[in-house]
């Protein structure tokens, strides 16, 4: 069953729109990095991926991604990623982005990094979702004579 | 008995050296790179994860290029990365209702809500050799029309309001992982579930086209097929919330299966339930059958002693890196055992000539 709605927390939103995006495009978007240190990693492992029997009954083990996970500080604030793939760059982008996220340039990381992320995200979701729905079988139901 | 076991390192360093140049093939023809393959080989691409059970890519990618397109070699090396990696943590299960759908059909229900997607299938292609492909060019853009992007409902879901198919119990137990602890018989549904869905293509479609043909048949129905990208979401403990840490493509399929009831049941539909990493839509179809052959005697149904009603013929031998390695090491040195057995031939033909002689 999909969990209830919840009131969407803004970390965790971009959490996962920089663990989802291409990591050279993030690193086009914020070529220098500011003065932080790492706390862990970035570390290369795997997560394991779980399915449920029959889409809604118990979990089962599907498979595992491998994933990028790294903690900066930078200044007060402590920035955590877990990232698609093996890029360790992008694991440390992500991590001081959220650290970054959680001081007074939010705003304007938002604006140059995430806002990208999310419209280039959004259309190309858009173009896949757009190119399903042209493949959409519409069916017509040919009138027969003893209908009449 | 000593025998010699040294004297092998030039000649294997040779052959590896010769397999890296036939790998690269005649070097007046461009070399691929793993961006190719990943991009234009993607179903190999796939296979190689589902089969290796590690959702990667461009590992995958690399992996193909490296077995020289041998797709069983590439999965082995593949599993093998896959040890070497720590595990940071188990995702939360998939949302599968939640998938963006590129495909998604019926064969139960013609109109159903969401629609028939066909996606990028090669069905309904004819299966003539296209020979524009040998030559270069440029491919057209796909066409596209207005859409939605509300998720699409599942069609046994919608079976289920009015109790006509079997519901799947939810929980959150902690199934058990055979990649980390030995497989024990009899297997839960989702330890077999994890078996096959990382268990050879062929193999298990060889399984199901034997129900189909009438050893365990089951009579399934494909209820929905759909392909199409899922988050993947984890519980980060130093956060205290879940977020997303990336996002992997699926193949879904549920069957509807004709059943009269028994003991314990009403007549109702059952489920089998394939899903497979990637787009491997033969192999997702062929899972939920043999999923369901399985299922015999949860259900009540009788053991005609069909090979897809095994557990242990099924589980046992789905896995095409354990087989591989088996089949293959007798390849490898018995210098001592085949010995031994010459020794003993030997001996057996002795007395055997012996006997003939003093019966003369």
């Amino acid at each position: 069953m999909p969990s209830a709605q919840t009131e969407p927390n803004p970390r965790k939103l971009w959490m996962g729109l920089l663990a989802r995006c291409a990591p050279a495009r993030l690193a086009a978007l914020m070529p220098d990095l500011p003065p932080h240190d790492l706390l862990r990693g970035p570390e290369i492992g795997a997560v394991m991926v779980q399915g449920r029997v029959g889409g809604t009954g118990q979990p089962f083990n599907l498979g595992e991604m491998t994933v990028t996970r790294c903690s900066v500080r930078l200044g007060d604030a402590v920035g955590h990623a877990h990232v698609q793939g093996r890029d360790r760059a992008h694991a440390i982008r992500a991590a001081v982005m959220d650290a970054l996220m959680q001081t007074e340039q939010a705003a304007s990381f938002e604006a140059t990094v995430l806002a990208p992320l999310k419209a280039e995200e959004s259309a190309a979701r858009a173009l896949r979702a757009a190119k399903a729905a042209a493949t959409k079988v519409e069916f017509f139901t040919l009138v027969r004579g003893e209908d009449k | 008995m000593y025998v010699a076991v040294k004297g092998g390192e030039r000649a294997i360093d040779a052959a590896h050296a010769w397999l890296a140049e036939e790998r690269r093939g005649d070097t007046s023809v461009a070399e691929l790179s793993v961006a190719q393959i990943r991009e234009q080989l993607a179903l190999a691409v796939n296979r190689v994860m589902a089969e290796g059970s590690l959702y990667d890519a461009d590992l995958a990618a690399l992996a193909i290029k490296q077995s020289r397109g041998d797709l069983i070699e590439a999965i082995f090396l593949i599993r093998a990365y896959r040890t070497t990696l720590p595990r940071l943590g188990v995702s939360l299960p998939l949302e599968t209702a939640e998938m963006a759908v590129s495909r998604r059909i019926s064969a139960t229900f013609k109109d159903l809500p969401g629609g028939q997607i066909l996606g990028p299938t090669f069905d309904y292609t004819h299966r003539l050799l296209d020979f524009k492909l040998a030559a270069e060019g440029e491919v057209a853009a796909a066409p596209t029309a207005p859409a939605s992007l509300e998720p699409v409902p599942h069609v046994t879901g919608m079976l289920g309001r009015d109790g006509l198919i079997q519901s799947e119990a939810y929980g959150n137990d902690t199934p058990s992982d055979l990649t980390r602890e030995p497989m024990e018989l009899p297997a839960s549904r989702p330890l077999r579930l994890q078996a096959i869905t990382r268990g050879d293509e062929g193999f298990i479609l060889s399984m199901a086209y034997s129900t189909q043909r009438g050893y365990g048949r089951t009579h399934a129905f494909v209820g929905e097929l759909r392909i199409g990208a899922v988050a993947v979401e984890m519980e980060i403990p130093e956060l205290g919330f879940s977020v997303e840490i990336g996002e992997v493509e699926l193949t879904e399929c549920e069957t509807v299966n004709q059943f009269k009831g028994s003991k314990t049941e009403p007549p109702q539909f059952t489920r089998g339930y394939g899903l497979v990493f990637g787009q491997t839509e033969r192999k997702a179809i062929a899972m939920s059958l043999v999923d369901r052959a399985l299922r015999w005697k949860e259900l009540g149904e009788d053991f005609t002693g069909a090979p897809a009603q095994d557990e242990e013929f099924v589980l046992m031998h789905s896995d095409n890196i354990q087989a591989t390695g088996f089949l293959e090491h007798i390849k490898l040195p018995h210098y001592v055992d085949f010995q031994a057995e010459l020794e003993m031939i030997r001996k057996l033909r002795r007395e055997a000539m012996a006997h003939k002689e003093a019966a003369e």
